[in-house]
This record gives C-alpha cells, sequence and structure tokens, in this order.
C-alpha cells in the first residue's frame, strides 16, 4: 500500500481523470454538452485540491521531514 | 478515427499502471504527464475538441508543473545531485519518450485526416459548450470560481509561514531598504546598504 503523500495526491488526479473521461463519454454518446461542462467543473476542482494539497504536503514535510502519511498521527487516530 | 482512440487508450491504460507502479515519484510524474496527454487523445478521437484542449493546458500544462516543483523543492540534500546523475543515464525516460512518439504520430495521422473528411459525426464543438457552460450552467460557474478563491486563499495561508523562515532573512533586508528608501523603489532593490543617499 503506497503511504508517500505525493503519491496519493497523484493517485486521486488518476480517479479524477477517469471520472472525467466517463462523463465526457457519455456526453458524446448523446451529444449533448453537459459532459463535458462536469469535466469543465471537475477540472476546476482538482486544480483547487492539488493546489491546497500540495501546500498541505509542504507543511507537512517541514514538519516531519518526511512524506510518510502514517506520520501524522499526533491525534491518535 | 476507431484505431486512434483504441491505440491511445492502451497508451493511457498503459501509462496510468507504470504511473501508480513506480518508486520514485519523478518518474511516476513522467508516466503520469504521457497519461493525461493519452486522455487529451482520446477526448479529441471521442468527439470533444475542447476538452482535449483544456486537458493538454489546464491538467498536463498547470496541474503537473505545480506537482514537479513540489517534489523538486521536497528533493533537497546532498541526495539530489546524486540521484540527477542517476536519472540522466537513459531508461528513465525511454518509456515516457516511446509512449508519446506513439501519441505524437497519432495526433499527425488525426490532423491529415481531419482535413480530408471534414464532417464527423458526434462532434461537440466549443461553441454548443460555451452556449450551455454560461446559460443553464451560469451558477456553476459562479460557484467554481467562488471555489477557485477559497483553494487560493488557503494555499497562500498554508504556504506562508513555512516560506517565511526560509527567507526570513531577504525579507528583513528588503523591507528595511524599503522603508529606509522612503517608497522609492528603485532605491530599495538597489539599497542592502542603508548608507545609500
Amino acid at each position: 500500500m503506497r503511504r508517500n503523500l505525493i503519491f496519493i495526491l497523484m493517485s486521486i488526479e488518476i480517479m479524477l481523470n477517469g471520472t472525467g473521461v466517463a462523463f465526457v463519454a457519455a456526453g458524446s454518446r448523446w451529444g449533448q454538452p453537459d459532459g463535458q461542462i462536469m469535466f469543465l467543473f471537475i477540472l476546476a476542482m482538482a486544480a483547487a485540491e492539488v493546489s491546497v494539497g500540495l501546500a498541505l504536503v509542504l507543511r507537512f514535510y517541514h514538519l516531519h521531514h518526511n512524506l510518510d502519511a502514517d506520520a501524522a498521527n499526533g491525534m491518535r487516530g | 478515427m476507431e484505431v486512434a482512440f483504441y491505440i491511445a487508450a492502451i497508451v493511457a491504460i498503459v501509462s496510468t499502471v507504470l504511473t501508480i507502479t513506480r518508486s520514485n515519484a519523478v518518474h511516476a510524474l513522467l508516466y503520469l504527464i504521457v497519461s493525461l496527454l493519452a486522455v487529451a487523445v482520446v477526448f479529441y478521437a471521442m468527439g470533444a475538441p475542447l476538452v482535449a484542449a483544456l486537458e493538454v493546458i489546464i491538467y498536463a500544462g498547470a496541474i503537473m508543473v505545480l506537482f514537479v516543483f513540489v517534489v523538486m523543492m521536497l528533493n533537497l540534500g546532498k541526495r539530489a545531485a546524486v540521484a540527477e546523475g542517476q536519472w540522466m543515464q537513459g531508461n528513465t525516460w525511454v518509456g515516457p519518450v516511446l509512449l508519446s512518439a506513439v501519441l505524437i504520430a497519432e495526433v499527425v495521422y488525426l490532423i491529415l485526416r481531419a482535413r480530408l473528411t471534414e464532417s464527423a459525426s458526434g462532434v461537440v464543438d466549443p461553441k454548443q459548450v460555451g452556449l450551455a457552460l454560461y446559460g443553464p450552467y451560469l451558477i456553476g460557474v459562479e460557484l467554481s470560481s467562488m471555489l477557485l478563491l477559497g483553494a487560493l486563499v488557503g494555499a497562500c495561508h498554508l504556504g506562508r509561514p513555512v516560506l517565511e523562515k526560509a527567507e526570513g532573512r531577504y525579507d528583513r533586508n528588503s523591507d528595511g531598504a524599503r522603508a529606509h528608501s522612503g517608497g522609492n523603489l528603485i532605491r530599495a532593490g538597489a539599497g542592502r546598504a542603508p548608507d545609500a543617499p
């Protein structure tokens, strides 16, 4: 299992891209522009998510000096 | 067109599988960029040219550059130079270059073929998308602009103390020079020495 935060963010990008492909394929099947519009919203959401996520990764690295997601167990969850 | 679609889809699947199985982050990023370009070709073959262009510009151009910057920033220390030498010795760029060569041959084929046959069925052109985006989906556009503004403010707030710690001495120097020069930015930029007239 991957515990590197960079790889987790990249996998999230891959999953969002997969949903975008599904939306665009469905919109192209029925010839409607709605699928492409949903992909544009997914694109904006992915850009927002990755900017905040990478800022959090930088803070995490300055705190723990590694990128292991299990290092963030300060709340004993 | 169908052959192009299937070849691009195979390239996308192969590069995505290689992305999630690499152990080096930079190698995985190279394969992820190739995967996004392949998905852009898939969009073009499915008859969505606007989304294909946006995929290349925003995903492969902006978001992946952000990832590359962060990976390079976190790879500090003495190991960076050694690793840099290892990355340039081949074997790391051969796979992405081969997959990208398949994609660029396919794009050239599609462009040459699109001039011959003008009418492709099932194409949703950008005019339709724009009309629907600023018609019934206008509230969604406003909401996504608010989301981007929130992300901008959040990323600024999260990144600020780290940058302050790293650039503290430069900040102090430039602030002192700016206060001393009375708002004259040319003197503030030139004046590390506060005794400048």
